[in-house]
């Protein structure tokens, strides 16, 4: 563990400085047209968790603590989590649980599909956070929490 | 056929690895190498004779996509298994700081 | 707005969970009203579903307004709204209890976040329509099973966990691969349609196979007999709240609920499947009760004793007359209720004398009376004594056997539950009379909610006869019956309740 203290070698460092926006640009992306090519939530929240977990690997763990902080990242789990059961409740009101009630424009534009892009959000939110928490609770095991969130 | 047979065949090696390893961390490499197994199965039981993937562009019609049901409900399944496997390294993780052992012949407290 | 409770049995305990661990932590007494209150409402509705199941007969649900075998459906019928009301209830009561409990415990809002998504977990497999919702509802619960009994982490907790885990891990993937042999050849998940075409199919190996690797998935989950070698481990680590948790409805809405909807409605039940299930019950019934005599570890002999009374339920509905199935399914009711009572008295003695070794215990009956009151009340009717509950359910399953012919499994059961009975003299004898020891001289009675929720398991143990009678009994057993006996006429009922 005391190489995660000062971070990996220069050229990999430079390199991470490099790419790891562009990482997360990507993982955005993926979110965003969910509803139009294969991806959405799940596999975007997963590219932008590593873009995190990547900033970790190669810096150390006070610096990206500075970034982003373990409770920070569980409140957008949370977050992420009750805007996906509000939409559903929401539907509720006017029919079916779960029912898709905004406007669905025409196919296979951005802004379409009612409100499953806005579900893509959600999940990519709460895959994300979920996904960095578990990678920090496995690497740092010096507080006494219960074994492993989902 | 021989594509399911050998999916069977992945899924009693796994099983051969959570049952004969002795070490914690090589069982829950047999675990995984089962999820991967029965996944498989199920997305090659969605294959159709000369289909195509099953994504819908405004160019082309539906017909003959492979069967894009399988896929969706294994995405959801690779989500579980990623669950339970993470689940299971952090209790094991936890079993090595209390116990000081990997070895499984030798976390025996609960007996009888 | 009658039509919308269905999701409100999964959208209660989850909106309850996250709006637990983001405000939870904050505010002390938030995560106990907010699980208190979230299962209050779901026992409400789930008595309400019974009222509803009488006035405009079985219910399906669509989900998000696609009509099946497109969209997915939630199914409200018979034994629907029976299990409802066994696991909601029992919950409710859990929840009241453990405001006190986990008070030795830190972080109580991760205790009521997990305890709230395994609720919301059982109600999904219960009321869900399709095989693979079903099995995505088993796992959430599963795994929010497999956090909690390690919730301590203590070494026998987690090593208990660990063995849970793998174990559950390889029965679920068991029951994946069913599901996809199923999905192979009948090309739908919807229960109902594929109901009608393995009816229309008939019998054939591949539904053997399906069968073989659904009794192995569902009866780890159930902890039947070849299957049972967690249970013993797992339940008696976990905190006593929990334990009354896992043993009194985990195991039936999990294992014996999912096993039954799968067979009776969905595969069609045949003889060989039928003599599996009275096999496997038996075996249950006397491997739990003989290996549970040599224990002194209070919790762990009321694990074995889980085993051998789920053999009672398998073995009565295995046999597939109607007074068996009424039988076992009378017991299920019965075992949540007694059982559950059973761990939060071993709890409450935890709680007080911080032991769980029969021999380190003696005479807590002058100290503890709420205690050792519903704890004998709980014994006698686990052992079968008129008038508690435990004796009319364990006299129907009797009563089927020997009218169906099978003399030998009737012996068998009443050989079980003398075993029970001496089993359960020995717990009262060495936990409660006798001398009280000298370290034990300054316990008290425990706190107030401890108190309500032992009570009131007690009460309903003391009346839970009265279930029999005609006014009750058309609306809660009687519906339930039906439904398994239907078989695989599900599909038509499903389907005619759809236009």
């Amino acid at each position: 563990m005391a190489k995660n203290q000062e971070g990996m070698t220069l050229i990999v460092k430079t390199i991470t400085r490099l790419t790891v926006g562009l990482i997360l640009l990507f993982g955005i992306y993926i979110v965003t047209h969910g509803h139009i090519s294969p991806g959405g939530g799940f596999a975007g929240g997963a590219i932008i968790a590593l873009s995190f977990i990547h900033i970790m690997l190669a810096f150390g763990k006070e610096v990206t603590f500075k970034k982003m902080n373990q409770s920070v990242m569980s409140f957008f789990e949370s977050v992420g989590a009750i805007m996906f059961i509000t939409f559903a409740i929401l539907g509720i009101g006017s029919g079916y649980f779960f029912l898709n009630f905004m406007l669905k424009g025409k196919p296979f534009k951005l802004f379409s599909s009612g409100l499953i892009p806005l579900y893509n959000l959600a999940i990519c939110l709460k895959v994300g956070a979920g996904l960095f928490i578990i990678f920090v609770i496995l690497v740092l095991l010096k507080t006494p929490k219960k074994g492993g969130e989902k | 056929m021989s594509v399911y047979f050998l999916c069977l065949v992945l899924f009693s090696v796994g099983l051969y690895c959570i049952l004969r390893k002795r070490n914690l961390i090589k069982i829950i490499i047999g675990i995984v190498i089962i999820e991967y197994a029965v996944h498989l199965f199920f997305i090659l039981v969605g294959y159709r004779m000369n289909g195509r993937v099953p994504i819908h562009s405004p160019d082309q019609t539906v017909l003959d996509m492979v069967d894009p049901l399988p896929q969706a409900l294994v995405l959801t399944a690779i989500v579980i298994g990623l669950a339970v496997t993470a689940m299971i390294a952090a209790i094991a993780m936890r079993v090595y700081e209390k116990y000081g052992t990997f070895d499984i012949t030798k976390i025996r407290k609960l007996k009888g | 707005m009658t039509n919308n409770i269905l999701p409100l049995f999964i959208a209660i305990p989850l909106a309850a969970t996250f709006l637990n661990s983001l405000i939870g932590k904050k505010v002390r007494f938030l995560s106990d009203l907010l699980s208190a209150v979230a299962t209050f409402c779901l026992a409400y509705l789930s008595i309400y579903s019974i009222f509803l199941l009488k006035h405009s007969g079985v219910l399906v649900y669509k989900v998000g307004g696609w009509a099946p075998p497109i969209g997915i459906s939630m199914v409200l019928d018979g034994l629907t709204s029976f299990m409802l009301v066994t696991v909601n209830l029992v919950a409710f009561l859990i929840s009241i209890y453990s405001i006190d409990y986990m008070k030795k415990y830190t972080e109580k809002w991760i205790f009521y976040c997990l305890f709230l998504l395994m609720v919301a977990g059982m109600n999904g497999v219960i009321i869900s329509g399709d095989v693979f919702n079903l099995y995505v509802f088993l796992e959430i619960a599963a795994v929010a099973s497999y956090a909690l009994v390690a919730f301590g982490t203590e070494h026998e907790e987690l090593e208990a966990s660990f063995k849970y885990a793998v174990m559950g891990a390889v029965a679920s993937s068991f029951i994946l691969l069913g599901i996809a042999f199923l999905y192979s050849i009948s090309s739908t998940l919807n229960m109902a349609d594929m109901s009608m075409e393995l009816a229309k199919r008939g019998a054939s190996p591949i539904v053997l196979l399906v069968s073989v690797f659904f009794l192995m998935g569902f009866g780890l989950k159930s902890a039947l007999v070849p299957f049972h070698a967690w249970l013993p481990d797992a339940h008696p680590s976990a905190p006593a709240p929990i334990s009354a948790m896992l043993s009194g409805v985990l195991i039936k809405s999990l294992g014996v609920y999912a096993m039954v909807r799968m067979f009776f409605s969905v595969l069609g039940i045949t003889p060989q499947v039928s003599g599996a299930f009275m096999m496997l019950g038996a075996l249950s019934m006397m491997v739990g009760v003989c290996l549970a005599l040599g224990q002194w570890d209070l919790k762990r002999l009321l694990a074995y004793h889980s085993i051998s009374q789920i053999g009672y339920v398998i073995l009565g509905i295995g046999l597939g007359t109607p007074l068996g199935v009424l039988g076992g399914l009378f017991h299920l009711f019965n075992h949540s209720i007694f059982k559950s009572l059973l761990f939060l008295n071993s709890g409450a003695v935890e709680y007080a004398a911080s032991t769980r070794d029969l021999q380190k215990m003696g005479g807590l009956k002058e100290k503890m009376p709420v205690t050792s009151g519903t704890s004998l009340i709980a014994s006698l009717s686990i052992a079968g004594i008129p008038p508690f509950n435990g004796f009319w359910s364990k006299l129907i399953i009797i009563i089927a056997c020997i009218q169906a012919g099978h003399f030998v499994y009737g012996l068998w059961a009443v050989l079980a539950s003398i075993l029970t009975l001496s089993s359960f003299m020995k717990v009262q004898r060495y936990a409660f009379l006798g001398e009280l020891k000298e370290k034990l001289k300054d316990i008290k009675e425990v706190p107030f909610f401890m108190k309500f929720s032992m009570v009131m398991l007690a009460v309903i143990c003391l009346i839970g006869g009265v279930l029999l009678l005609p006014v009750f009994f058309n609306d809660f057993l009687k519906v339930a019956q039906d439904t398994i006996l239907a078989g695989q006429n599900y599909a038509g009922i499903v389907f005619e309740s759809i236009k």
